[in-house]
C-alpha cells in the first residue's frame, strides 16, 4: 500500500479536532497489541486500565484529584507555547511552589488558624514558582539563552532544594527520622468537598485557572500578543509588541500557576513536604497542553485523560503486577501519535494506485 | 566549445517552430493555473509572457524547463513532441533560463558560483578565460575573480545570464530580468539580447512593463486567469490596450493635483549612521531626510541597496544610535520602539505584507487590530473590545474595496493586491500624521495598483507627510513630489519631480553622487 502526503491548501479544521481522537484510538489499538505481547488478554487489561479505576466514586475523584495539577500546569504552559516561550521546567516551578507554599504553612505551624492562612500559603506557593519562572525569562531575556534548557536543568535544581529541605531543617523531628516534614496545620490545608474522598478545593481553583486561560488568550490584548508573537514574530515586532514582555508575561503565568499546582498538592492530598511530591505532573503536563491544542477547554479534557492513564498504571500494576513504567508508556504513545496525527491538518493521505501520472 | 552561431541556429528556412505548446493544462489544489495554453516561438524571436501576477506565467515557464509537469497537453521541441522531466534535461535541449530570484553563493567567487551551476570539471582558469569571452561578446562586463558578495544586483545578473549562456541554449527564458534594474542597465541588457535574437535564440520573455515589451519584442502572448487572451505584436499595440488584455478592464488613470501647500516638517532624518544588525546587511550612511506635511517624498534605488534598514529604522523594529536622529513632529524618537512612534503619528506599510504587515493564520479583524490597538483605541484595560475591532474591519474593507469574503477571512486567503489594499487601508484610516510606506504596489494588479496611488495622493491632499520607498520609477514619477535615491546604504539629495528625469534618477540608482547634476552628464553611461 503506497501512498503519498500531499499539502492540502489551507489547514483543515477537522483534524484539528480529529487528530487528538485518532490518537487517543491508536494508543488503544497498540496499547492493546503491547498487553498481548505481554501475555494478557488486551481487552482485559484494557478495561483494567481504562475503565476499571472509574468504577467507584472514590476513583472518579481520585480522577479529578489529579487532572488538578496537569491542568493548572497546562494551561500555564499553553500561554507560552502559543507565544513561541517554550518553558520546559513546570515540574521544577511546581516543586518551588510546594517549597515556599510548604514552608509558610509550616512557618505558621498551628498557631495561626485564621481564614486567611490558606490564602496566604497559595500565593506563597505561586510567588514560589512565578520566582523559578523569573530565573529562565531573565537568561532568556538578557543572554539570549536557551529557556528550553535552563527551565528544564532548574527542574533538578529544585527537586534537590525539597529534598535538602526535608532532610535538613525542616525534617519532622517526631517523624522517626523518614526525611518528611511535619504534617501541616488544619488551617493551612485545603478543605475536602467530597467526604470519603480525596477531593479538595484545589480542583475548584483548577477549573478556575481554565476559565481564567481561556479569558486571556480570548479577550485580553496581552493574549492576542502572544498569539501574534507565536504566529508570526516578524509580524508583532512590526506591530510594536515586546518580545521580551511576551518571555516575561508567559514565564511569570505560567510559574504561577505551577508553583500553585504545586502547593494545592502538599496542602491538599498530601499534607506535608515529601522528597518527591509529583509524579511527573510538570512534564506530563507538555503532553496534556499540546493533547487540548493549547486550547482552555481541550486542556481540561486532556488532563482527564492523563490523570486516567496514572490511575490506569496504578491499577495494571495492582491487579496485573505490571511495572507502573507503564503508564510512561502509554503516555509517551500518546504524544507519540498525537504529533503523528498532527500531519493531517496540513496534508492529506493520497493512495499513490490512484494518481494518474501526467508528463 | 566557443558561440558560434551554428548552422541549427541561422534563420531557418522551412520552420517548424522552436518550441511549441499545444493546450498546456496544469491545476493546483485550489487554482486552475494553466488552462488549455497553446504558444508557439519562433527561432530569432523575443517573445514576451504577459500577465499579471497569478495569471499563469510562471506555472508556464516551470513547466517548460521541467520543473513542474504538466496534467496535460504537449510540448514539441524543433517540431518534435518531448517530455521535459527536469531542469536538466531542459538544458540538455537547449533551453536556458533566468530566474528573477538569483541562487548564488555570496562567498564565492563568480567563477567558482559558475563552476557549481554548470557542473564543471576542468581547471578553473579555463572556465574564467570562457567566461570573459562571453561577457566581452555579449556586453556583459564581469570580472570572474570577484566575490559575488561584492557585486551590485545587475552584475549579479550577468552572471546568471553567463552562467546560462555557457550552455549554448537556443531558448532562454528570462523571468522579470529588469525588475532589479537602473535604467541605464536596462539599456545595456536590452542591447545583449537582441545580439542574442540576431544570433537566431529564441527568447522568452516575462514582464508586466509594458514599455519595455513595446520596445523588446516582436510578438507577445497574454495571459489571464491561466488563459491565453491574446496574441499579438506589441509594437503594434500602445501600453493601454496592452494592459486592458492583461486585466480585461478599463484601466483608471490616476489623478493627481499640485501640492496646495506643503507644511511644516513631519518627519526629519539627521545624519543617521547604522551598522547593519544582519551579516551582508548595509551600512546606512550619513542618511539625511525630511518629509514635510503635505507632500509624496520618494525613495528610488535598486534592492538591496539600504532600504529595508533604513525601512526598519524609521518605523523603530530597529533603533538608531542617537535620539536625534530621527524625529516625528520635531520629537527625537530613534530611541523610541515601533509602538512609541505609532502612538506619535507614524503609521508603516512594511515591504513584505504576508509575514510582516499581516499574520497570515489570522483573521482580518485580527490583522485590523495588530497595528490598529493604539490609535483606534480598539483595547480598553488591557481588554480588546471586539465590537471596535470588527467595525474598524468592516469599514476596511468596504472603504478600500478589498475583495475577500468578509472580516473572517485569513489574511493568507487573500491575493496580494487585495490585502495589500488592506493593509494600506488600516494604516491610512488610522490619520497618521506620517505614513512610510515599502514598495506600495510590488506584485500587485494594476487595478489595485491604482486604487492604492489614489489613496496615498488623497492622504497627502489630507495634510499628510507620505514616503514611498520604491523599486518602481514609474510609480515614483507618478505620484511624488520630491525624490531621492538611495544607493549602497547612501541618500541622495531630494530633487522636486518635475525637475528631473528618470535617467538622472538612473544616474543616482547607480551610484553617481558625486556628478553635479547637468543635464549632459546624462549621456556618459551606457546610453
Amino acid at each position: 500500500m503506497a501512498f503519498k502526503l500531499e499539502a492540502r491548501g489551507a489547514s483543515s479544521r477537522r483534524w484539528v479536532y480529529g487528530a487528538p481522537v485518532l490518537a487517543v484510538l491508536l494508543t488503544l489499538v497498540f496499547g492493546g497489541i503491547l498487553f498481548a505481547l505481554l501475555g494478557f488478554e488486551p481487552l482485559a487489561a484494557l478495561y483494567t486500565f481504562f475503565i476499571s479505576p472509574l468504577n467507584s466514586a472514590y476513583g472518579v475523584a481520585e480522577l479529578l484529584v489529579k487532572a488538578a495539577p496537569l491542568a493548572l500546569c497546562a494551561v500555564g504552559l499553553a500561554l507560552g507555547f502559543r507565544g513561541n516561550v517554550w518553558n520546559i521546567g513546570a515540574e521544577g516551578q511546581l516543586t518551588m511552589g510546594a517549597v515556599t507554599g510548604g514552608g509558610v504553612a509550616l512557618a505558621l505551624g498551628d498557631s495561626g488558624a485564621g481564614w486567611w492562612v490558606l490564602p496566604l500559603v497559595m500565593m506563597a506557593g505561586m510567588a514560589g514558582g512565578m520566582l523559578w519562572g523569573m530565573i529562565p525569562a531573565w537568561l532568556k531575556t538578557r543572554f539570549h539563552a536557551s529557556e528550553i534548557l535552563v527551565s528544564l536543568m532548574l527542574t533538578y535544581v529544585a527537586d534537590l532544594f525539597l529534598s535538602m529541605m526535608v532532610h535538613g531543617p525542616w525534617r519532622d523531628p517526631d517523624g522517626y527520622g523518614f526525611p518528611q516534614s511535619p504534617m501541616f496545620g488544619d488551617a493551612a490545608t485545603l478543605p475536602i468537598l467530597w467526604a470519603g474522598t480525596r477531593l479538595h478545593l484545589g480542583v475548584l481553583l483548577a477549573l478556575l485557572a481554565v476559565a481564567v486561560g481561556w479569558f486571556v488568550i480570548a479577550r485580553t490584548f496581552i493574549g492576542f500578543q502572544i498569539k501574534v508573537m507565536g504566529l508570526t514574530p516578524v509580524a508583532g515586532g512590526y506591530a510594536g509588541f515586546s518580545h521580551k514582555r511576551i518571555i516575561w508575561m508567559s514565564f511569570l503565568l505560567s510559574g504561577a500557576l505551577a508553583g500553585l499546582a504545586g502547593v494545592c498538592e502538599v496542602a491538599g492530598p498530601i499534607g506535608q513536604l515529601q522528597p518527591v511530591i509529583s509524579p511527573g505532573y510538570g512534564f506530563t503536563a507538555i503532553i496534556v497542553a499540546f493533547l487540548g491544542r493549547l486550547h482552555p477547554v481541550g486542556i481540561l479534557l486532556a488532563s482527564l485523560l492523563m490523570a486516567l492513564s496514572y490511575l490506569g498504571g496504578e491499577a495494571v500494576q495492582i491487579s496485573m503486577r505490571l511495572p507502573l513504567a507503564v503508564t510512561g508508556v502509554f503516555q509517551g504513545m500518546l504524544l507519540f501519535f498525537l504529533l503523528a496525527c498532527d500531519v493531517l491538518i496540513r496534508y492529506r493521505l493520497r493512495w499513490l494506485s490512484s494518481v494518474r501520472e501526467a508528463g | 566549445m566557443v558561440l558560434e552561431p551554428s548552422s541549427s541556429l541561422s534563420p531557418p528556412v522551412a520552420p517548424p517552430p522552436r518550441l511549441e505548446l499545444r493546450a498546456i493544462d496544469k491545476r493546483f489544489p485550489g487554482c486552475h493555473a494553466n488552462r488549455a495554453v497553446s504558444l508557439t516561438l519562433q527561432a530569432g524571436e523575443i517573445h514576451a509572457l504577459l500577465g499579471e501576477n497569478g495569471a499563469g506565467k510562471s506555472t508556464l515557464v516551470k513547466i517548460v524547463y521541467g520543473i513542474q509537469r504538466a496534467d496535460s497537453g504537449t510540448i514539441l521541441w524543433d517540431g518534435q513532441p518531448v517530455r521535459i522531466h527536469s531542469p536538466a534535461e531542459a538544458r540538455r535541449l537547449g533551453i536556458g533560463m533566468v530566474f528573477q530570484h538569483f541562487s548564488l553563493f555570496d562567498s564565492l567567487t563568480v567563477v567558482e558560483n559558475i563552476a557549481l551551476g554548470i557542473g564543471w570539471k576542468k581547471p578553473l582558469a579555463e572556465l574564467a578565460s570562457r567566461v570573459e569571452e562571453i561577457s566581452r561578446r555579449y556586453g556583459l562586463p564581469l570580472d570572474p575573480l570577484r566575490t559575488v558578495h561584492d557585486l551590485s544586483v545587475g552584475e549579479r545578473q550577468r552572471v546568471e545570464i553567463c552562467r546560462c549562456l555557457l550552455q549554448d541554449p537556443r531558448l532562454i527564458i528570462m523571468d522579470e530580468p529588469t525588475s532589479v534594474l537602473t535604467p541605464q542597465e536596462v539599456t545595456v541588457l536590452f542591447s545583449t539580447l537582441r545580439l542574442l535574437r540576431d544570433e537566431g535564440r529564441t527568447i522568452l520573455y516575462i514582464s508586466h512593463k509594458l514599455e519595455e515589451i513595446r520596445a523588446l519584442c516582436s510578438a507577445a502572448t497574454v495571459l489571464r486567469a491561466g488563459q491565453v487572451v491574446s496574441q499579438c505584436d506589441p509594437r503594434q499595440e500602445t501600453a493601454q490596450s496592452l494592459a486592458q488584455m492583461m486585466i480585461g478592464a478599463e484601466l483608471k488613470a490616476v489623478q493627481r493635483t499640485q501640492a496646495s501647500c506643503v507644511g511644516e516638517d513631519r518627519l526629519v532624518v539627521d545624519g543617521l549612521h547604522l551598522s547593519p544588525s544582519q551579516p551582508f546587511g548595509i551600512t546606512l550612511d550619513g542618511v539625511s531626510l525630511t518629509v514635510r506635511a503635505g507632500e509624496i517624498v520618494g525613495i528610488a534605488g535598486v534592492a538591496g541597496n539600504g532600504q529595508n534598514e533604513l525601512l526598519a529604522a524609521l518605523s523603530g523594529e530597529q533603533l538608531s544610535p542617537r535620539a536625534e536622529a530621527v524625529r516625528i513632529d520635531g520629537q527625537p524618537v530613534g530611541l523610541l520602539g515601533a509602538r512609541a512612534r505609532r502612538d506619535l503619528g507614524m503609521a508603516f506599510v512594511p515591504e513584505e505584507r504576508l509575514g510582516r504587515g499581516a499574520v497570515p493564520d489570522l483573521s482580518l479583524a485580527d490583522n485590523a487590530l495588530l497595528s490598529g490597538y493604539g490609535r483606534q483605541a480598539l483595547v480598553r484595560r488591557g481588554l480588546i473590545h471586539f465590537g471596535l475591532v470588527n467595525a474598524y474591519a468592516d469599514r476596511i474593507i468596504d472603504m478600500f474595496s478589498v475583495i475577500t469574503h468578509g472580516r473572517r477571512a485569513e489574511a493568507r486567503s487573500l491575493s496580494g493586491g487585495n490585502l495589500q489594499k488592506f493593509i494600506i487601508g488600516r494604516e491610512i484610516l488610522q490619520k497618521p500624521g506620517l505614513l512610510v510606506c515599502a514598495q506600495p504596489t510590488w506584485g500587485v494588479d494594476a487595478g489595485a495598483a491604482a486604487a492604492i496611488h489614489q489613496a496615498l495622493i488623497g492622504l497627502r491632499e489630507q495634510g499628510a507627510a507620505v514616503l514611498v520607498v520604491s523599486q518602481d520609477l514609474d510609480e515614483l514619477f507618478t505620484i511624488a513630489d520630491r525624490i531621492a535615491v538611495i544607493c549602497q546604504g547612501r541618500l541622495s539629495e531630494t530633487h522636486p519631480v518635475h525637475e528631473t528625469t528618470v535617467e538622472q534618477v538612473g544616474m543616482l540608482m547607480g551610484g553617481l553622487f558625486e556628478t553635479p547634476e547637468q543635464p549632459e552628464g546624462v549621456h556618459t553611461h551606457g546610453l
